[in-house]
């Protein structure tokens, strides 16, 4: 049996060698773009990986393409922002979807998760993670920022949350609750943050567009409307 | 198993950054890894559970979707798609193993919809009910397992029934699906940290009813 380890350099090994048999590409564009970068040892990897997996019948193009277009531009913070506007307007839909997430988002056309929204309030603060890997909301959310996947905030999250906020620019007075959510099961986390101050009689529309990806995954706060820059 | 991948509770790690106008995808083969891997007709636990086998000093060294890269080849392998001769040559010299689905563009278009046929398992009693003080089992099983060492021997609140629902640890290895009560598990940060932690905050986990016991 192989070990991990050998199947590691096998992947090496076969991405060499399907770039031997290919032209390489930069080399052929070398003289016309003097800029551009020799592909990283990844990119030809994957390369030979994918023109692999679609000879094969594995994999179809159209499908990947798809799947890219899917998390890169259909899905998105835009998509959260849309259910809580609709619940900072509509208790009824905030009391169903405290209650039955993924009920209440399918009355909007949204689902695909196993979905759990916790609420914020001027005495809770709720902040999501996920210690054991990368678990996130992808359907209401898009794919999760770099920090949100980096070890330094999957470690500490849970034992330092206070200080992992303040370094991301929020700092929690002592009387107030923080509550951190480790996804470990097929449960996905959504932070309902407060509807900011100055909001009173403004549309759906307007006030989703308050609404941050940071302030549903609970490291930041919104802003109220047309108070400058500061975040 | 106690990898590198079970990081909650660790320090050392460095500070937490933000990257300004950070981009979904930083180069064009992260676009390519996450689409091969999402198109892979394989359960999640299965996945993660190969990259829960990347040696720590390589895990840690290497940047996500390398993580990916490195386990879509044992991946691929162990669920009879690929041979290792293909991978060494690149070339196609097997048949397609048919049991497995290739997905379309059209189901890829449905993939944040409402599920319509959402699984769905007999119904079995619940062996806690909410606001049953439980302790998450001292235990350290060496293949997959979503019980986090931080948690394992402390005590808890169930904070609400979530669903029956497929155990990961046995669908990573094949075990069949072993359906359960998934609750939510909430632990003060004291239990969890000591007396230095906030008398306020508390954690919140999903653990299956395997991993609980009765206090």
């Amino acid at each position: 049996m192989t070990t991990r380890r050998d199947l590691l350099s096998t992947a090496l090994t076969a991405a060499g060698a399907a770039l031997v048999s290919t032209p390489a590409p930069a080399e052929e564009h070398s003289h016309d773009h003097e800029h551009q970068a020799v592909p990283s040892d990844p990119a030809l990897r994957v390369k030979a990986l994918e023109t692999l997996m679609v000879a094969k019948g594995l994999a179809d193009p159209a499908a990947l393409d798809a799947i890219i277009d899917h998390y890169e531009r259909k899905v998105g913070p835009h998509v959260g922002a849309r259910i809580v506007a609709r619940a900072w307007v509509d208790p009824e839909f905030k009391r169903r979807l405290l209650a039955d997430g993924n009920a209440a988002i399918a009355e909007l056309g949204y689902g695909g998760t196993h979905l759990v929204v916790v609420e914020n309030s001027p005495s809770v603060q709720n902040l999501v993670v996920c210690t054991l890997c990368s678990c996130y909301p992808w359907d209401l959310l898009g794919l999760p920022p770099l920090w949100y996947k980096s070890a330094a905030y999957r470690s500490r999250a849970v034992i330092d949350p206070r200080g992992v906020l303040k370094e991301l620019g929020l700092s929690i007075e002592d009387d107030v609750e923080v509550r951190v959510w480790d996804s470990t099961a097929d449960q996905r986390y959504l932070v309902l943050p407060e509807r900011p101050p100055g909001t009173d009689g403004m549309g759906e529309a307007d006030l989703a567009a308050l609404v941050t990806r940071d302030a549903m995954v609970g490291v930041a706060k919104l802003s109220p409307p047309r108070k400058g820059a500061h975040a | 198993m106690n990898g590198i991948h079970d990081m909650g509770g660790m320090q050392d790690m460095g500070p937490v950054r933000r990257e300004p106008n950070e981009p979904v995808f930083h180069a064009s083969w992260e676009r390519r890894m996450f689409a091969l891997f999402n198109s892979l007709d394989l359960p999640w636990p299965i996945m993660r559970h190969q990259i829960d086998l990347i040696p720590p000093a390589d895990y840690l060294s290497i940047s996500y979707y390398e993580r990916w890269l490195s386990a879509i080849v044992p991946l691929t392998i162990n669920a009879g798609m690929l041979t290792p001769s293909e991978i060494e040559t690149g070339k196609v010299i097997a048949g397609r193993n048919e049991k497995y689905h290739v997905v379309t563009a059209a189901e890829v278009a449905t993939w944040s919809s409402p599920d319509p046929n959402p699984a769905t398992f007999p119904n079995m009693a619940a062996a806690f009910r909410v606001g049953q003080r439980v302790r998450a089992r001292n235990v350290n099983p060496v293949g997959h397992t979503r019980l986090p060492r931080y948690a394992r021997g402390k005590t808890g609140t169930i904070h609400r029934d979530h669903a029956i629902a497929a155990f990961h640890d046995a669908v990573a290895h094949g075990l069949g699906k072993q359906a359960q009560h998934v609750y939510s598990v909430r632990f003060t940060a004291r239990e969890l940290w000591g007396a230095t932690a906030s008398p306020r905050d508390c954690v919140y986990l999903d653990l299956w009813e395997a991993y609980l016991e009765a206090v």
